[in-house]
């Protein structure tokens, strides 16, 4: 793992470069899935990849070169000061569950609005009456 | 090096795969290529030295997601461009 660490930190700008470059993208993948599909579960894609990039965006923030996992093992009790920063690392694993409990709630309003409307395009979806 | 050109194949992997679930038609692959972006994602979170955000973004997002999307395929409909009979036979009558 050290020997890893060494490779990483020579290379720092490109990584930053692919770290948040992938996590913008990801933004922008998903609001365009957002904005233009028709489908409904197309839309749940959406704002399910805009969730993954903000979660990537957020531990590459936290992440400090040459630096470990924030964990304390046998032998390693004083490192506290060479572990990158936990806060966001433990903001992301929150994002993530409450990331999934948000897609099961669309979801199921999807499949309630596909059972009383006969469909799951928007487009078909303009007359809000019942 | 050669974790530099992991780094590299991981982010196109990951773009290609969110792309492709964008443009996917068949909902069944698009869905199945989320799962792929949640692997690459997981992938990317151990090497920025996040093995519990990993772990956990490896449970959730290829299984549990994977799973939730399927049933609303199963519930909905798998085609993307797919009108429904019933609509259609609505707007036959509206028409007339």
């Amino acid at each position: 793992m050290s020997n890893y660490q060494e490779i990483i930190s020579q290379y720092r700008p490109l990584l930053e470069i692919i770290v948040y470059g992938s996590a913008v993208a990801l933004i922008l993948i998903g609001l365009y899935a957002v904005l233009v599909k028709k489908h409904l579960v197309k839309l749940v894609i959406g704002l399910s990849l805009i969730d993954s990039g903000v979660n990537l965006l957020f531990v590459g923030v936290g992440y400090v070169t040459n630096h470990t996992a924030p964990i304390f093992s046998p032998g390693f009790e004083t490192a506290a000061d060479k572990m990158v920063d936990p806060v966001p690392q433990a903001l992301v694993l929150t994002a993530i569950v409450i990331g999934f409990a948000v897609t099961a709630l669309a979801l199921s309003l999807v499949i309630r609005l596909y059972r009383h409307h006969k469909t799951a395009n928007v487009e078909q979806l303009n007359r809000l009456r019942w | 090096m050669i974790l530099l050109i992991l780094l590299v194949v991981l982010a196109v992997v990951l773009l290609a795969a969110a792309v492709y679930a964008t443009v996917q038609k068949d909902l069944l692959y698009a869905v199945l290529a989320t799962g792929v972006v949640s692997l690459a994602l997981s992938v990317f979170f151990y090497l920025l030295q996040a093995p519990d955000v990993a772990i956990t973004e490896a449970a959730i997002g290829i299984a549990l997601t994977t799973i939730i999307f399927i049933i609303t395929i199963r519930n909905t409909t798998r085609d993307e461009d797919k009108y429904s009979e019933d609509m259609i036979n609505r707007f036959k009558t509206e028409k007339e």
